[in-house]
């Protein structure tokens, strides 16, 4: 049985089933990309499109990599070079482009529910690769694979999410993978970055640090956007790291041996200490791999596939 | 050959009236009202049983979008649209392009609405030059020209010493001061209410308090300028709480509330619906049910549409670039009958918060139906059900969230001076 479904527009609208099966389907295309030759001919002859309105390296690549590994042809179109800089609109752009028979569309869009005019609209399979402060699923998947390979279960598992939850899509994606999974969620920030009735989402908010990691099996710390500076959201980057960053010394309030997570890219000594990026790099760069295998089920389940096939 | 409507149930609250009654009208006025039968002879006769007869229904807010916008509603598509929803007046919002702060764009309107219109505009002039909240609009000249308030809507006048001139100043031409209110601070980047859905879905939200701070600044300088102030469109519960205080303490204002408000709450925009985008946003179950209570208790006092159209192309877009702002005029009746089918107030009620409350409001000689009155007259079927098909509306735009919705009461003539001017 592959995903039923046309789009992955969010994790939120997906099933516990549907995330283990895109989840376990990672796990042997993790594989292919160990081999020498990383590459299966299962999309052989299928075109995907990587439109995106916001710069991004490794996501971007992440998607044209997983697809190359799957043998289907890629585009790519950023938004320095697309018809957007003339006006046209997003729908036009994509009715255009699934015009020239693109199988997948995979967009970034700084606008909340972009993703959602092109399902509407078009035939294509659209997957969402962030869309503003809204969702960013398979960023969220990676997290939740990485989580199940590190410590071998989700269930039951405590994670903080810390930082400016209201204009993060990665935490509304990891909220809801993570709670449809059984883990215990928890987001800490000041009262400015954590958005109404949060809570409502089945977490725990919480504006001191020390006790919203405390105890904690997993610390997912978000990138400070950093021109946020000025809007009244926190006062300068410097209380803001001295508050809610994280150094080695603030670690020891978490868990033993607590996983230390960040989306990327990081900002050195403002969300986390160097100490800690440094260290942090063998897991950062996993989620970077889990990245492609992750994307790569997530095409090929869209495409039809099915993990027996 | 005069027209008798026959049969129908007359509700003319000014006049105490609610049973069946023959009306014949001759020229543009009402001739005769009689419960006995009217001599046909001669007469078109409208067979008006199992209808309503009801003055006909002023909108205090409506965008024409003419001149400057004609690609989403002009002026006779947009008067077309209001007599297909029973309006026989309409007031336009001053937000065209130009602005409505002069005489030259207010006679426009008016002679435009004269060779084109098929009901009464009345065109609502702005408060600043420009709506810019910098300077005080010719308001005197606007009066003159032939408007009959003067608001900024969508720009509401954040200076509050200005805010102040301005009711008064608006106060030696009697004219009542229309404000949207918004904190514009507040709402700033908002695009739909502060909620649990504008969480979920990543959008910036307007919290109420953007609404409710200016309502109560505005009830402050009326205070003190003792000027006639009329809230357009409140949404929210602390709106609804303040006006109902301010009127307890004899201040002098009213308020009125649109359809939507009363109907939907913030949860229609979940997947990004575009329709349902609007300013001031749809709020929570708690505040839709304290617009109710406030229409119910006399605190708000009309129910207008905020009609305001927008193309299919501009509707569908990113959310946060997708325009503010839905078509109403169709739709309005069948949803204010909502409320009375749920037992909420009587038909008659209904009748003074679309025709009569907003003649009073704006001191003009409509929303009654007396012998000698003028002949603008709705009558409808309060059990005809119909389903809402956008592309279907008179109007030139479709941004109706209640597309495909079935709803019961259904406009059968608008009467405009005498003249049918929509069959349904």
């Amino acid at each position: 049985m592959g995903l039923k479904r046309k789009d992955l527009l969010t994790l939120k609208e997906l099933q516990k089933e549907e995330i283990e099966l895109i989840l376990d389907t990672a796990v042997s295309f993790k594989e292919v990309g160990s081999r020498d030759i990383k590459k299966v001919p299962t999309l052989r002859g299928k075109t995907l499109v990587n439109l995106f309105y916001e710069p991004s390296t490794r996501t971007r690549t992440s998607f044209e990599l997983a697809a190359k590994r799957l043998s289907a042809d890629v585009i790519n179109i950023s938004n320095s070079g697309s018809s957007a800089v003339k006006g046209e609109s997003l729908l036009d752009t994509a009715k255009n482009i699934e015009a020239m028979n693109a199988d997948m569309i995979v967009l970034r869009h700084a606008s909340s529910g972009a993703p959602y005019i092109l399902a509407r609209h078009l035939k294509s399979s659209i997957i969402n690769a962030g869309d503003g402060a809204h969702e960013h699923p398979t960023q969220g998947l990676i997290d939740l694979f990485t989580i199940r390979e590190k410590l071998g279960k989700i269930e039951g598992v405590k994670v903080a999410i810390v930082g400016d939850i209201t204009h993060s899509r990665v935490a509304r994606s990891n909220i809801a993978g993570l709670t449809k999974l059984g883990a215990e969620v928890r987001v800490v920030g000041p009262p400015t970055m954590i958005p109404r009735e949060i809570e409502s989402s089945g977490v725990t908010v919480f504006h001191d640090l020390k006790k919203g990691i405390s105890g904690v099996d997993v610390v997912l710390m978000l990138r400070l956007q950093l021109e946020r500076q000025g809007k009244g959201l926190f006062p300068s980057i410097r209380e803001y790291s001295e508050v809610y960053g994280l150094n080695k010394e603030k670690l020891k309030w978490a868990g033993p041996n607590a996983l230390v997570m960040h989306p990327g890219p990081v900002n050195r000594d403002v969300e986390v200490s160097s100490e800690i990026a440094d260290g942090l790099s063998s897991v950062i760069l996993e989620q970077v791999s889990n990245g492609i295998a992750i994307r790569m089920a997530v095409i090929f389940l869209l495409s039809g596939g099915s993990p027996s096939s | 050959m005069g027209l008798v409507i026959q049969g129908g149930r007359l509700i003319d609250p000014k006049n105490h009236c609610d049973q069946v009654m023959n009306l014949l009208i001759e020229h543009d006025r009402v001739a005769k009202i009689s419960s006995r039968a009217i001599e046909k002879k001669g007469h078109q006769v409208i067979d008006a049983s199992g209808m309503i007869v009801s003055p006909g229904f002023i909108d205090l807010h409506v965008h024409l979008r003419d001149p400057g916008q004609e690609y989403k509603e002009d002026i006779r598509s947009g008067t077309e649209s209001a007599a297909a929803g029973g309006f026989t007046t309409v007031c336009c919002m001053p937000n065209t392009r130009p602005v409505n702060d002069n005489e030259t764009v207010t006679r426009y309107i008016l002679e435009k609405a004269k060779k084109e219109g098929v009901v009464h505009v009345l065109p609502v002039g702005a408060i600043t030059k420009g709506s810019k909240g910098e300077e005080l609009a010719e308001i005197g000249k606007l009066k003159e020209a032939g408007c009959v308030a003067i608001s900024d809507d969508g720009w509401p006048v954040m200076n509050s010493e200005l805010m102040r001139r301005s009711l008064e100043y608006a106060r030696a031409f009697d004219l009542v001061v229309m404000p949207h209110c918004e904190d514009k601070h507040l709402s700033e980047g908002g695009v739909m209410n502060e909620s649990r859905s504008s969480t979920e879905m990543g959008l910036r939200g307007i919290p109420c308090q953007a609404e409710e701070v200016m309502i109560s600044r505005d009830i402050l300088l009326t205070d003190l300028s003792k000027s006639r102030i009329h809230f357009a469109h409140v949404s929210s519960e602390g709106g609804v709480r303040m006006i109902r205080e301010a009127k307890e303490r004899g201040v002098p204002v009213t308020a009125e509330t649109c359809p939507h408000y009363f109907t939907l709450t913030d949860e229609a925009t979940i997947g990004f619906n575009t329709n349902a985008k609007m300013n001031p946003p749809l709020r929570s179950f708690k505040d839709r049910e304290a617009v109710k209570k406030g229409l119910i208790d006399g605190t708000i006092d009309a129910i207008s549409t905020d009609h305001a159209p927008h193309s299919p192309e501009e509707k569908e877009q990113e959310f946060d670039k997708a325009p503010f702002g839905i078509i109403g005029l169709e739709t309005a009746l069948s949803l204010s009958l909502a409320l009375v089918r749920e037992n909420l107030f009587s038909l008659s009620k209904m009748v003074e918060l679309l025709s009569s409350n907003p003649a009073k409001i704006l001191k003009i000689h409509k929303g009654s139906l007396e012998e000698g009155a003028y002949a603008d007259i709705t009558l409808f079927d309060p059990e005809a059900e119909w389903v809402v098909e956008g592309a279907k509306l008179k109007s030139k735009s479709r941004n109706t969230p209640f597309d495909g919705w079935k709803l019961k009461g259904k406009v059968k003539y608008t009467i405009v001076a005498g003249k049918i001017v929509y069959q349904g």
